[in-house]
């Protein structure tokens, strides 16, 4: 099944198909590892609720619901 | 002499290789992005001497934050003979996502792999021979903490061959595209065609720009999604090339640092637990009453001060030796550690003082000379030096958070009530580096991506109360309770920072809807691993403070306390004038010149003759803020001379002087405090000194600056005639209250009109 990281809920973890999103963030996520392929697991959500924190090729990366809408997941 | 350049993810431990490598004392920090600017250094240890550049982390060479530009145009342009690559062992994969794009350049590569000692003791393996033979680079294990490997790191590093053709991982998924893209830029001339191929194939903003480019990029990458492939590309052959390199022990579910975070991040405790941080860090600096021992109140208190057991006297202070040195720890109540260093330092310096003016007046030095010695420069300075342990207890704390790897969550946590002022949680980094100093805080700004919000960050910084700043408001409000035997100064300071924050949230939104207007920056940031901060490190971290706060101390501080002095004990016509003419000097009457400026905040006119001291304090300011409280005992030591009351020393001059203007204007308490408070607030808003200046014109985008030094005087006019008039007298809130509607309501009109009112409404509703 497939889902956008900003509807995740804590626990799930899955492989990223697709990366949308324009320009610099679309930049700024592949650069920090975000790519079609890899596999992730959603962390926690900040006590707010976003930005949400997530565990992607052995280390923490945050990022906001927003862009984490950009990142289609097929689920595990 | 041959350079090279420490290039490396943010918080990899370059700047730790780089202060072993050459000693220094570069500022280091557990947050992404510390180090902004390039430093400089030599390294003696390989037989010849080394230059090494400490370049800003990175993640890519993709040009889109200030630092990625910077280290990007390094490498190219200014040509090092080598690249000390650091990388993260801890975190293998995205760390050699930018090695394999500095392999493209065309200039020897050496790589660091630092922290391996972190990596073995978590069980897991790294094949360090396997990486270097895949990368086809040299590859060396190091510890820049503890030291180890640097040696045969330098030694690799001196005798690489001096060069290299840049190499790419995607050889064989592009082959032919990165073909054609090549030629061009061979054709071209261009040094390093392989690095610029793939950029251009990735739709890099610079490359694109480049004449010809367009079409060479239409060709070889017709339609294809580049971006994604050659990120993707770069990812698998780095996981490939891996799978034999590194073995994984089986982990615990969770992790020391897990378990820290759970608690830190926790979704209810999170803010609360941030708040008493917050509280303690300044309790502990500041408290004259550590941990309440001696109750909340006046009422509760307990504890006899020394004059009560007997121990001293109102009139004559401690009794002996013994007593001056438990005064330090104990009076009424326990002090805080931070009080507890300030005493002991004033407790010093007083002794220096008085040494040298006993020692002037025995040998028969000129009134005026003790006067310029005495009051005017070591009074100055040493008012200025005694709030030094109070700053760097502040400082050691905020270090502390930043090591730790704290600050970087709390941006996490902080992040959405940032972006409701249309900034990002990054931008918190920077404003609480404020409270130490404005500088470093305004070059920390270049983690921003987004213009816009690093205006508005640089514009609102000097808000955040500087440690500088921070005599200012002890004094003051130590002044305010001693005069008149109200409040408390612990209160009156936390609150004081309180109105600097607020300021800056109201100005920021300000910005953010009129003259800044812009999207919401992004926010994809790494979180680093807690670690307990190296004692090393933060010592490395004080003494960088303490040595720039001397430094200031003695230069510009010294200067002016020398101009001071001399200005308000010369006369127009250049004659000297014992303290008892200073309303005649040239400081009094360009002061009383300036004083009725002051009036709507408080401490103008209304403070009648002596009340140009505060007009004399605010602009001598602007040089640097330990000015105010240098300026302050300077000339009151000299107006209580005239006035009769005798020397005080110390936090009391200011109190005796308000007391001496009290009786003198006939003001009423209230009235005065509150102008008191405002003087505060003018100060902690307007603009900052010489060196947040520079700095703040460095990093703002041409032809901001002037606009930017008409509001920080813009604002701190508004904010302490508010603080005044409200606090005097009440009723001019209805008037404030008014003018803010009028403004909000103007700004909101203005911003609809200029959008679809149908736009704005439909956004709303889909949150």
């Amino acid at each position: 099944m497939n889902k956008l990281l900003s509807d995740f809920t804590v626990g799930e973890s899955g492989k990223i198909i697709k990366v949308g999103g324009e320009g610099r963030i679309r930049r700024r996520l592949f650069d920090m590892g975000v790519t079609p392929g890899a596999e992730l697991t959603m962390r926690k959500k900040a006590p707010l609720g976003d930005p949400i924190e997530i565990t992607l090729r052995g280390y923490e990366l945050t990022l906001r619901k927003d862009e984490a809408a950009c990142v289609e997941v097929e689920l595990k | 002499m041959r350079t090279f350049a420490l290039a490396g993810n943010p918080n990899c431990g370059k700047t730790t290789l780089f202060n072993a490598l050459t000693g220094s004392s570069a500022h280091v920090g557990n947050w992404p992005g510390v180090t902004v600017d390039k430093r400089e250094g030599v390294y003696k240890g390989a037989g010849e001497n080394v230059a090494i550049v400490d370049l800003p982390g990175i993640y890519s060479l993709s040009p889109y934050t200030p630092e990625e530009v910077i280290s990007r145009n390094y490498i190219l342009d200014e040509k090092p003979d080598g690249i000390i690559n650091i990388v993260d062992a801890t975190n293998l994969e995205r760390n050699l996502y930018l090695t394999t794009q500095i392999l493209e350049c065309d200039v020897p590569v050496i790589i660091a792999l630092n922290m391996m000692d972190e990596v073995k003791k978590s069980g897991d393996k790294i094949d360090v021979k396997a990486i270097e033979k895949t990368l086809g680079v040299p590859v060396v294990e190091i510890s820049a903490l503890r030291k180890t490997g640097i040696k045969e790191l330098m030694q690799r590093a001196v005798s690489m061959p001096k060069q290299r053709k840049g190499e790419t991982v995607l050889k064989d998924a592009l082959h032919k595209q990165l073909e054609t893209a090549c030629a061009y830029y061979e054709a071209e001339g261009v040094a390093s065609p392989l690095f610029h191929a793939v950029k251009l194939l990735e739709n890099d903003e610079i490359e694109v720009k480049r004449k010809g480019a367009d079409k060479v990029l239409k060709s070889a990458a017709a339609d294809v999604d580049m971006e994604a492939v050659i990120a993707d590309e770069r990812y698998k052959y780095i996981s490939g090339s891996l799978a034999g390199a590194k073995v994984k022990a089986q982990k615990d579910v969770l992790t020391k640092s897990d378990k820290i975070d759970k608690v830190l991040t926790h979704r209810v405790w999170a803010i609360p637990i941030f708040i008493v941080i917050l509280f303690f860090i300044f309790h502990l600096t500041f408290s004259e009453n550590l941990f309440y021992l001696n109750g909340f109140t006046e009422g509760q208190a307990w504890m006899p001060s020394l004059v009560e057991l007997g121990l001293a006297t109102e009139e004559d202070g401690p009794n002996n030796f013994g007593v001056e040195i438990l005064a330090i720890f104990y009076d009424g109540a326990v002090f805080s550690p931070g009080v507890i260093l300030t005493n002991f330092l004033n407790l010093f310096l007083d002794h220096i003082s008085d040494g040298v003016v006993t020692l002037m007046g025995n040998g028969g030095a000129a009134e005026w000379a003790t006067g310029l010695v005495g009051d005017g420069i070591l009074g100055g300075i040493f008012a200025v030096l005694g709030f030094l342990p109070q700053i760097l207890v502040l400082f050691l704390f905020f270090s502390i958070l930043e090591d730790t790897g704290y600050m970087a969550r709390i941006a996490f946590v902080l992040d959405r009530i940032f972006r409701r002022f249309g900034l990002s949680g990054r931008a918190f980094m920077p404003m609480i580096m404020g409270f130490g100093c404005s500088v470093p805080a305004a070059i920390n700004t270049r983690t921003l991506a987004d213009e816009k919000e690093r205006t508005a960050t640089i514009r609102v910084i000097p808000f955040f109360s500087c440690g500088a700043k921070l005599p200012i408001l002890t004094a003051v409000a130590g002044g305010i309770v001693m005069a008149f035997g109200v409040g408390n100064a612990d209160v009156i300071t936390f609150c004081m920072y309180l109105l600097g924050i607020c300021t800056a949230v109201v100005c920021v939104l300000l910005m953010r809807n009129t003259t800044l207007k812009g999207e919401t920056p992004p926010f994809i940031m790494e979180l680093p691993t807690y670690h307990a901060p190296s004692f090393k490190n933060l010592m490395l971290h004080l003494w960088d403070k303490t040595k720039h706060f001397v430094k200031k101390a003695f230069t510009i501080i010294f200067a002016s306390t020398i101009i001071i002095w001399l200005f308000s004990h010369l006369s127009w016509d250049w004659h000297y004038l014992p303290d008892e003419e200073m309303q005649n000097s040239i400081i009094a009457s360009v002061g009383m010149l300036l004083q009725p400026v002051f009036t709507p905040l408080g401490f103008g006119s209304q403070l009648g003759q002596f009340g140009w001291v505060f007009a004399v304090a605010a602009i001598t300011g602007l040089i640097a803020k330990e000015n105010v409280i240098a300026t302050f005992t300077t000339l009151s030591i000299c107006i209580m001379a005239y006035a009769g009351e005798g020397t005080e020393e110390g936090v009391e001059e200011l109190a005796g002087i308000i007391q001496l203007i009290t009786a003198d204007a006939g003001i009423s308490q209230r009235e005065f405090v509150a102008a008191l408070i405002a003087f505060i607030a003018f100060n902690m808003t307007t603009i900052p000194c010489f060196a947040a200046c520079a700095t703040a014109k460095a990093e703002l985008a041409k032809g901001k600056f002037k606009w930017t030094l008409l509001f920080w005087l813009a604002v701190s006019y508004i904010v302490s005639a508010m603080v005044y008039t409200i606090g005097a007298y009440i009723w001019p809130l209805a008037i404030w209250f008014v003018v803010i509607a009028l403004v909000v309501t103007f700004i909101v009109l203005r911003n609809i009109g200029k959008f679809d009112i149908m736009k704005i409404f439909k956004r709303r509703k889909s949150k």
